[in-house]
């Protein structure tokens, strides 16, 4: 798999956030709504991934300035393209097309990326698979904390469509991301494996990213980092990280915690710092760019990049700051006590 | 480098490894209903919340794994598995350890595998249906990612030898690893402990063969791990837990230096080895290595001494110390750490201690809740655990209602034997959650919720992305108390602005709570808490949520509470203002190259119907009295309010109105009379631009006119330009590479006329009519730039010959090309006017003179430069750096005091 020998030779770059940049186009819900959905019968305005369908050439300008920025892999917008959270907009039954529509995107962008600069070194398209607005291990229901608003089943089913849909879209690599529960990410290992099981053919690399919530250093679930990790292992991913809801300063620790206990490849991108007052990320591009660098000089990582507020800018500063620093060796792993 | 160990890592909320000096691990076997009664019980009389108090005593009794089994022919397995895990994980001091899913029906296991987010080990899997059963179920636990114990089981029947259960075990290990793939870390052996000193010969070698098999197998397979159920080897002694427990400690002794790495136990019972009485733990030896103990002798000694010895009184090993506390500190105890066991006690001496039962609540309930929401700020306590703790709280509440209740209704009846009126309204308060439109995320609301229904609240939660309208006829239609709103994303902050001015809009009296992952004290300070007077209060997390919820309904609390935190976010806003601390800005190099982005290759710019002036000499009256903008003439009278709304006001309506009509009843008179004359002049010209200057070609004079303007240097918001008016002509480089012509206006207008009816108001004292004439006379002045303007779009210039915009809509600005004025926030040096007079020589076509503070006269006048460009627009520069500065004052050719003088007010 080309993508394991460019992680062996050098640190990758992943893109930053998608939401943020289409923030800029300033779209309106007619916008959103494209010629196809005009009549539909409830609002989609904010529904990024719908985009993928609706103004493609919107979400393949966005992929071809963080490839110009310097992204080694970028992610398809489709953070949020299940039948289950698409059932926020009644949408849940283009969850499959959504799918393919934005890996084909992604796919779109890297070509005529390389056919404007055919010296480009490889790039890879990684499937985002978001972390559902349901979650397997917290009750809404307080008089019920052993009640579940979905079960096992159903994340796996609604996985196991996404992940059909990227893979027939042609992605790279398989991306969970954004975890805060571990057992909806659970969820969506399952669904991998089983899908190339039934499909009998070799797994492609899965990275997995889960997030830190706040201060007590936990996921939102309530597990520490290692054991979120020791959660996620047997998924055997190409790469395990940490993304969202911290910026680059409040990440350090954790990401050094996990260099220390990762077998695999390790991936950050933080957020563009805490937002400030007015909720607004404001950590300039060289400032997210020298923590990296920091982390990529003591052997912390291998894929780094940006999560929430972060843009080509940013992207452009990480990659150039990263560009010259080996990446962190893979650990040995040991076969005796 | 790291080098990673071959461990066996398990992971509950916090990580298990399971290391060589480990030792040995305890593995709590009393959720189990074959093996604990008091267990099975509760689970068959659907008791799982006090079920749930069997697993915390394993844990506060040091069990590191939970072994949870559901295996009886009354229960329907799948569904107690699955209620028992869930609630399991919604109590964080016992969701801590990880758990193992027990079950002989591998779809038991399946169901509990769904339910846990650890890495948990499934008991068991075996040989016994065969290989092909054996590795499709090895293949599920592995995609689960669960570890496996293995029993020593083959499809010939349980190993009882110990060379059957090392062949067995060793012939599971080699499908596990070669075929299924399965780490060997992760693979645990149970090679059976059966009972021993049952009175069968037989039976006496079976701790024997169970050690020595544990020995081999964990020669032969040094990474796997072996296990067992302990309590099975002192089964014949039922009854007499103080020789079983005996018994099972010196079994593990022996067994755990064989290398056995983990066991089911009861692990509040496990005695220290060294501990036990010797002669007992002689005869235990004895039992079980099997020695002494030929025609069962070992066996009759320690059934003989079993008889002697009875159960002595257990010691729980429990820190229980908090018990001797008062009342208050047990009450805090109990929040925090999450603990019911007490509450319904506790809950009661408070109820009796204090005055009345909703002191109860106020003091040391809500003391409590406050200690919990300082440790989960500072990082201390997680999510689960407030969540835990908000139960307890619940818990106690549920204690105190009934008292509270018979209070108010003693109240009540006192009332109506006093004849006095009752207040006290019956119910819960409600409590309204949604998270606003344009945003889908709900986790955090939903624990809001969950918190305060715990504190007996009545939570309507319309969920997410909801409108404005929707909560806000929701909130009026339930009459609910509070209207608590949620967002995480960044538009969010402004949804909430909105509905804040529609709540004031609406008339609403309810306190509105603000939370969310973006949002903040300051932003609730600074752009909600204006908008609303019903009181905004921005709650940090769900555990304040309850304080600020039970502040606001107490109706003693309420105002003061309102009052203080209005003084807060006051505070908070002036120094906000004042310091404007996210202030950030660019160099001008900088803010020059982030300029507005216009397509100019696929611009036509539309070229005027003239090169040149036009002189209006005396506009008529009559038609710019129709373009009157009348809310300002109001503002000029101290009157503020949007026309003509206002002249029907409740509380000025009636003076608006005859303000109204006097100002009417004079605009007939200066017509009529031909009291004023407006005049007016208009030219365009050719224009380029380099960065913040534009040339004006000044054909008539044949000479070059450079306009310099003014960038916005803040720091903006990504994607958003660092506006100039200059952004809005063609640059130079284009006009060269492809000929296309930009143009530029100009304009000034004047009211002429007016000296000599002041005077004679003057004279008279007739200080209304007066200012009446002077305001009138400024409308007209601002008419005729709106008329200008408007005939210059659709036929002077004509870049917007369609144009169709009623009175209102030119006010609101909704045309296209913009009329900035030199010395407003667009432009704001006001000596630019010199070029402007000069260019459509606005001193000799209309006569306006300039002061030397560059104010004009006539008063009534108005001057300004026109933009044709759709992309332009209005803004204001605010404030300018020193490089921008001396770039600026350079352009100019100014002094640097000079253009200190002029251009102070944008100077940072």
């Amino acid at each position: 798999m080309q993508i394991k020998e460019e992680l062996a030779k050098r640190i990758l770059v992943i893109d930053g956030a998608m939401g943020t940049m289409i923030q800029r186009h300033k779209l309106t819900e007619a916008d959103y709504r494209g010629e196809r959905f005009k009549d539909w019968h409830c609002d989609v305005k904010g529904n990024n991934d719908l985009l993928c369908i609706t103004q493609p050439n919107i979400i393949i300008g966005i992929h071809k300035q963080y490839l110009a920025a310097g992204a080694d892999i970028i992610e398809t917008n489709t953070f949020s393209s299940t039948s289950i959270a698409m059932a926020d907009y009644d949408m849940q039954s283009l969850a499959y097309e959504l799918n393919v529509a934005a890996a084909k995107c992604a796919k779109e962008a890297i070509r005529q990326y390389k056919e404007e600069n055919p010296s480009s070194p490889p790039k890879f398209v990684a499937g985002s698979i978001g972390p559902l607005n349901k979650t397997l291990s917290l009750s809404p229901d307080v008089n019920n904390p052993g009640f579940r608003a979905i079960t096992f089943d159903e994340v796996v089913e609604a996985y196991y469509e996404q992940i059909k849909g990227l893979i027939d879209g042609g992605v790279d690599v398989i991306l969970i991301e954004t975890i805060f529960d571990t057992l909806n990410a659970k969820g969506a290992i399952f669904a991998v494996k089983k899908f190339f099981r039934d499909l009998g053919t070799e797994e492609l690399p899965i990275m997995i990213s889960g997030t830190i919530t706040d201060a007590s250093g936990r996921t939102l679930s309530g597990q520490t980092l290692e054991a979120f990790y020791t959660s996620v292992m047997h998924a055997k991913p190409l790469s395990v990280g940490l993304n969202c809801a911290l910026g680059a300063a409040e990440m350090r620790s954790h990401i050094e915690e996990l260099s220390q206990i990762a077998a695999c490849y390790t991936s950050a991108y933080p957020n563009a710092g805490l937002p400030n007052a007015m909720g607004e990320y404001d950590e300039q591009p060289h400032e997210t760019a020298h923590f990296i660098e920091d982390w990529a000089k003591e052997g912390f990582v291998n894929i780094v990049g940006g999560c929430c507020g972060t843009t080509p800018d940013h992207i452009q500063h990480i990659a150039a700051n990263v560009k010259n620093i080996q990446p962190r060796p893979l650990p040995v792993v040991e076969s005796t006590l | 480098m790291p080098t990673i160990k071959p461990y066996l890592r398990l992971s509950g909320l916090e990580p298990l490894v399971v290391r060589p000096e480990t030792n040995f691990v305890n593995v709590g076997e009393r959720t189990n209903v074959t093996g604990s009664k008091k267990f099975a019980r509760l689970i068959k009389e659907n008791k799982y919340e006090e079920a749930l108090s069997v697993a915390r005593q394993q844990v506060e009794s040091g069990a590191q794994i939970l072994d949870v089994n559901m295996d009886d022919a009354l229960l329907e397995g799948v569904s107690a598995m699955t209620t028992f895990l869930n609630l399991l994980q919604s109590e964080p001091d016992i969701a801590r350890i990880p758990i193992m899913i027990d079950s002989s029906k591998f779809e038991i296991i399946q169901a509990g595998l769904k339910c846990v987010q650890g890495k948990c080990i499934v008991n068991s899997i075996s040989l016994k249906e065969g290989e092909a059963k054996f590795i499709e179920q090895a293949h599920i636990c592995k995609a689960f990612g669960a570890a496996v114990i293995v029993m020593a089981f083959d499809e010939v029947g349980q190993a009882d030898t110990k060379e059957r259960k090392i062949a067995i075990c060793t012939r599971a290990y080699t499908i596990l690893t070669t075929q299924v793939g399965f780490d060997a870390q992760d693979i645990i052996f149970d090679p059976n402990i059966f009972a021993i000193a049952t009175g069968i010969e037989e039976h006496n070698n079976y701790a024997v063969d169970f050690i020595e098999a544990t020995r081999e197998i964990k020669r032969l397979m040094p990474l796997a791990k072996v296990s067992g159920g302990v309590s099975n080897v002192s089964f014949s002694f039922r009854g007499n837990d103080h020789v079983r427990e005996s018994i099972h400690s010196v079994f593990l002794y022996h067994a755990i230096k064989a290398g056995m790495d983990m066991g089911i136990v009861n692990a509040g019972q496990l005695v220290v080895y060294d501990e036990i009485e010797p002669t007992l733990r002689q005869l235990c030896e004895d039992v079980i290595l099997n020695k002494n103990n030929e025609n069962n002798q070992a066996t009759e000694a320690l059934i003989a001494h079993a008889e002697t010895v009875k159960a002595k009184g257990k010691v729980e090993i429990k820190d229980e110390a908090w018990r001797n506390e008062t009342v208050e500190k047990r009450l805090a105890h109990a929040l925090i750490n999450g603990i019911t066991d007490y509450i319904d006690q506790d809950t009661e001496e408070a109820r009796l201690k204090y005055a009345r039962p909703l002191e109860v609540i106020e003091g040391p309930l809500m003391d409590g809740m406050n200690i919990v929401g300082d440790l989960f700020g500072e990082g201390k306590m997680f999510l689960p655990q407030v969540v835990k703790s908000a139960r307890v709280m619940k818990k106690s509440v549920a204690i105190l209602t009934p008292y509270i209740e018979q209070e108010k209704e003693e109240r009540k009846q006192a009332h109506l034997a006093a004849g006095t009126a009752n207040e006290e309204s019956a119910g819960a308060a409600k409590i309204l959650m949604a998270t606003v439109k344009g945003d889908v995320h709900d986790i955090g609301k939903n624990i809001v919720g969950v918190v305060l229904g715990c504190n007996g609240y009545d939570i309507i939660d319309l969920g997410v992305m909801v409108p404005a309208d929707k909560i806000l006829d929701a909130a009026q239609k339930e009459n609910v108390d509070i209207i608590g709103l949620s967002g995480l994303i960044t538009p969010s902050l402004d949804e909430m602005v909105h509905i804040a001015k529609e709540m004031k809009r609406r008339n609403m009296k309810q306190p509105l709570l603000i939370g969310g992952a973006t949002t903040s004290r300051m932003h609730t300070a600074v752009k909600i808490a204006p908008e609303y007077d019903g009181g905004i209060v921005h709650v940090l997390d769900a555990s304040r949520s309850v304080t600020v919820a039970g502040s606001l309904l107490n109706k003693e609390q309420k105002k003061t509470f309102l009052a203080d935190l209005k003084a807060e976010y006051t505070q908070l806003k002036e120094n906000f203002d004042n310091k404007k601390p996210v202030k950030q800005y660019l160099t001008y190099q900088e803010a020059v190259q982030n300029k507005t982005t216009i397509n100019w290759q696929d611009y036509q710019p539309t070229q005027p119907s003239f090169i040149g002036d036009k002189v209006f000499e005396a506009y008529d009256l009559n038609e710019l009295r129709d373009y009157i903008d009348w809310k300002p003439f109001f503002i000029a009278w101290e009157m503020h309010g949007n026309f003509p709304e206002i002249l029907s006001d409740k509380v000025i309506g009636t003076e608006a109105t005859k303000l109204y009509n006097d100002a009417n009843a004079l605009l007939d008179k200066i017509i009529a009379e031909k009291w004023l004359t407006a005049k007016g002049v208009i030219g365009f010209r050719e224009a380029t631009a380099n960065d913040d200057t534009v040339t004006v070609i000044d054909a008539t004079k044949n000479q070059l006119v450079e306009l310099q303007f003014l960038r916005q240097q803040i720091k903006k918001a990504a994607g958003q330009p660092n506006l100039s008016l200059a952004d809005f002509i063609l640059p130079a480089n284009i006009q060269v590479a492809t000929g296309k012509k930009d143009y530029m206006g100009a304009f000034a207008v004047t009211i002429h006329g007016i000296e000599k009816y002041i005077q004679q108001f003057e004279a008279s004292h007739d200080d209304y009519n007066k200012i009446m004439l002077q305001a009138l006379a400024d409308r007209f002045a601002e008419a005729f730039a709106e008329v200008l303007h408007l005939k210059t779009r659709k036929e002077y210039w004509g870049y917007a010959a369609n144009e169709l915009l009623n009175n209102e809509a030119l006010i609101k600005e909704q045309y296209s090309g913009i009329r900035p004025a030199p010395g407003y926030p667009a432009c704001p040096d006001h000596t630019e006017k010199y070029k402007l007079f000069n260019l459509i020589h606005v001193e000799k076509n209309i006569g306006i003179s300039l002061t030397e503070s560059l104010a004009m006269y006539p008063a009534s006048s108005v001057c300004g430069w026109y933009f044709s460009h759709p992309q332009s627009q209005y803004f204001g520069v605010g404030k300018i750096q020193t490089d921008q500065f001396n770039d600026y004052s350079k352009r100019k050719g100014m002094q640097t005091a000079e253009a200190e003088k002029w251009l102070r007010p944008v100077m940072e």
